[in-house]
């Protein structure tokens, strides 16, 4: 028995000692698990179930991609609009007869109260403008040797051309003196020369207007589709030779010369409210309305406010659909506490062995819920490359520039996280009290 | 420790050159009543020993006789509802779970009748668990997991996932889990249990090997008469009380030369 001993002791010592020096010597260790140890835990779990793990995070995928897709759609179709917008001009005003904003029906623009004066006496403040021009607008066709067309009749001075940005195609626009005689001459937008020319030359023709040769002097670059009844469809000729031409150029009393709006461009922006006010004072004391304190009998428009207004619109659009989407999140974030339930039922016995060996409720928890946090962040994380994947695609097919901005990705990933954390929490607190013998016992 | 100690000492009164420093464990009056809706279950039903440090004990005893609680308790797996546990100078029954954690974690090396190896992880992976709770960084702790592989003869299996191995592979990697903590006290519920007689033989020799060669404290629930004849001392159970604990001479296993040989294959 004796040199039984000595022979074993003497293989341990020559065969293992080193290894059992190496096992048995103190160990020194910080105490608590490492966030690596935890993080390639929870991705052999995830892996070791790999479908299952997919679908789960389909979920967050989908509300991902559909959040940072729509916003990007969203940002893009109101920076597409803003953009049309602005190229009608820059800081603009509009004064109208009547009052707009009072709901269809009631809109009276028909009350042709604003007139000539008026205009001449807005001038006449010697406002801080980049420009100012009267409009007088009807109808009419105009005929050509080839065709005729029924276009918006713009009588308007030459300051009308810088502040609406027009650009010429071919001519000139009528000048100052022009616009003082009324001489007989027209600027056609670009449908219109087309319509009536086609791709022949317009500039030196001649049109008829209610039996009235017209000199066309010029024709515009088209302008595209702006909200405004497209410019590429008027016509622009002296307001002095529309007044005269037509019949219905009078103010309601056949006093004076009506006109169906002014435009005005303000020189800077900070402007644009005290600008507006002067004018509203002035047209108020001129309509004689302080006097009996009635409403205003005019309508002022401001480019700004409107662009303010229609970005709000797009905005609040915007956030709707991203809240829509944000909904598929949350359901996302139920799949997720589905599974992970399902996970601690069935890793029970492991969850059982790690506290036996040493884990603490502590690091159980901690466990479960970066499992939950690396299923939704993973999922986070594709469903941005696939939310990217399709604003690009928008973008390339030329419908509008869609750019996904660092607020969305943002957005989009940390509430993925939050998801993971909110519905995570849950499973891991059940997973961490489990008690260690009814977890081994676990059949 | 000393503290420790010393609450041990003012909880139950005994005077304090009671307390052997050569004792690994040392329960008074244990007992654990378990409740099963109105029925009330003593597993446990008052026991009190001690197991001195470097002990080789065997637990034997019918089935459903509390050695299975017992051992829980001893692990630090559970409370009892009474009594006190001293392990290694610590009062255990006063501990909280965190406490018991850190005890198990510092103390303890755990085999069971079903090995428990994650199946997921290579047989080096699931010696190096303890030791990742213990937060023993990368390098350290694979140069002690493959160590104690090498211990258990499994040096040639490290990168071996458990269902790419035998019932006796896994259960030495599994004790080569229970050793890479460096703990005072290997505790067995029925290590052999599932293992036929000749793996049974080898898993004892490695148990005898670790207590003789590193005075391990080993104790161990069995019901197979050849396996506890390995240990020195048996203690007997039924119905939750002690009824006999016995020195006896330990068998010495005739199997080391094989053992080695397995070791080194
Ligand atoms: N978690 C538990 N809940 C209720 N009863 C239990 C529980 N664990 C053990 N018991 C009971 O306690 C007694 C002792 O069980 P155990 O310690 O497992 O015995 P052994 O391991 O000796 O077979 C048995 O009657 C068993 O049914
Ligand atoms: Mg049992």
């Amino acid at each position: 028995m004796a040199t039984n001993i000595a022979t074993l002791e003497g293989r341990g010592t020559t065969k293992s000692a080193s290894s059992a020096d190496i096992v048995f010597a103190p160990l020194q260790g910080s105490g608590s698990v490492s966030w690596s140890e935890i993080a390639r835990t929870a991705f052999d779990s995830l892996l070791a179930n790999r479908v299952r793990s997919f679908l789960t995070m389909l979920g967050v995928i989908i509300g991902v991609a559909s959040v940072v897709a729509l916003m990007a759609l969203g940002d893009g179709a109101s920076q597409s609009i803003t953009s049309q917008i602005q190229s009608i001009g820059t800081n603009l005003l509009f004064i109208a007869p009547g009052q707009l904003n009072r709901g269809p029906g009631s809109g009276n623009i028909a009350a042709q109260n604003l007139s000539l004066d008026d205009y001449e006496a807005i001038v006449a403040l010697k406002l801080p403008l980049n420009g100012v021009a009267p409009v007088a607008q009807t109808g009419g066709t105009l005929v050509a040797a080839a065709a005729d067309k029924q276009v918006s009749i713009v009588g308007t001075t030459p300051s009308y051309a810088p502040l609406h940005s027009f650009e010429m195609a071919a001519g000139t626009f009528f000048d100052e003196v022009q616009a003082r005689d009324g001489t007989a001459v027209v600027v056609l937008g670009a449908n219109v020369a087309k319509d009536l020319f086609g791709s022949g030359q317009a500039v030196g023709q001649t049109v008829r207007l209610n039996g009235q040769p017209l000199r066309v002097i010029g024709v515009l670059k088209a302008k595209g589709g702006g909200g405004f009844g497209s410019v590429d469809d008027n016509a622009f000729m002296p307001i002095k030779y529309a007044q005269q031409r037509f019949a219905n150029m009078r103010t309601a009393d056949g006093n004076k010369y009506r006109v169906s709006s002014i435009t005005l461009s303000v020189t800077n922006a900070q402007d644009i409210e005290g600008v507006q006010g002067r004018i509203s004072a002035l047209l108020r004391d001129r309509h004689g309305l302080d006097s009996d304190g009635s409403e205003d009998d005019f309508t002022i428009l401001s480019q700004a406010a409107f662009l303010s207004t229609l970005n709000t619109i797009t905005g609040l659009l915007t956030a709707f659909l991203a809240a829509v989407a944000g909904i598929s999140l949350l359901v996302g974030g139920i799949g997720i506490m589905n599974i992970m339930l399902v996970s601690v039922t069935e890793r029970t016995r492991e969850i059982g062995l790690r506290k036996a060996v040493g884990a603490r409720s502590r690091d159980i928890l901690l466990q479960f819920l970066v499992e939950a946090v690396a299923l939704s962040l993973t999922g986070g994380l594709l469903g941005l490359a696939l939310g990217f994947m399709v604003a690009t695609l928008v973008t390339l097919s030329g419908v509008l520039t869609a750019s996904v901005s660092l607020f969305s990705v943002s957005l989009a990933v940390g509430f993925a996280v939050i998801v993971g954390l909110f519905f995570g929490i849950y499973p891991a607190q059940r997973a961490a009290k489990l008690n260690p013998i009814d977890a081994l016992r676990y059949e | 420790m000393a503290s420790a100690v010393n609450r041990w000492h003012d909880a139950i009164g005994y005077p304090l050159q009671t307390i052997s420093e050569n004792f690994m464990i040392t329960v008074t009056d244990l007992k654990k009543t378990y409740h099963m809706g109105d029925i009330e279950v003593n597993a446990l039903n008052g026991v009190s020993f001690e197991i001195k440090k470097g002990e080789f004990v065997a637990i034997m005893g019918p089935s459903g006789s509390g050695k299975s609680t017992l051992m829980n308790l001893i692990g630090c797996l559970d409370t009892p509802t009474s009594g006190t546990y001293v392990l290694d100078g610590d009062m255990v029954s006063q501990l909280d779970d965190v406490e018991l954690a850190a005890a198990r974690a510092a103390k303890l090396g755990f085999i069971f009748q079903q090995y428990n190896l994650l199946p997921r992880q290579t047989a080096l992976r699931n010696v190096e668990l303890p030791l990742i709770y213990r937060g023993i960084s990368g390098a350290e702790r694979h140069r002690r997991a493959a160590a104690a592989l090498e211990i258990v003869g499994m040096k040639e299996r490290t990168d071996h996932k458990p269902n790419e191995l035998s019932g006796g592979q896994q259960q030495r990697v599994a004790i080569a889990r229970a050793l890479s903590g460096s703990p005072s006290v290997i505790l067995a519920d029925e290590p052999t249990g599932a293992l036929d007689t000749k793996t049974s033989a080898e898993i004892m020799d490695i148990l005898q090997r670790l207590n003789r060669e590193q005075g391990l404290t080993v104790v161990l629930v069995t019901h197979e008469y050849d396996v506890a004849a390995y240990a020195g001392r048996v203690l007997t159970m039924r119905d939750g009380e002690l009824v006999g604990d016995e020195k006896q001479t330990p068998r010495m296993t005739t199997q080391v030369v094989t053992m080695a040989g397995v070791a080194g294959k």
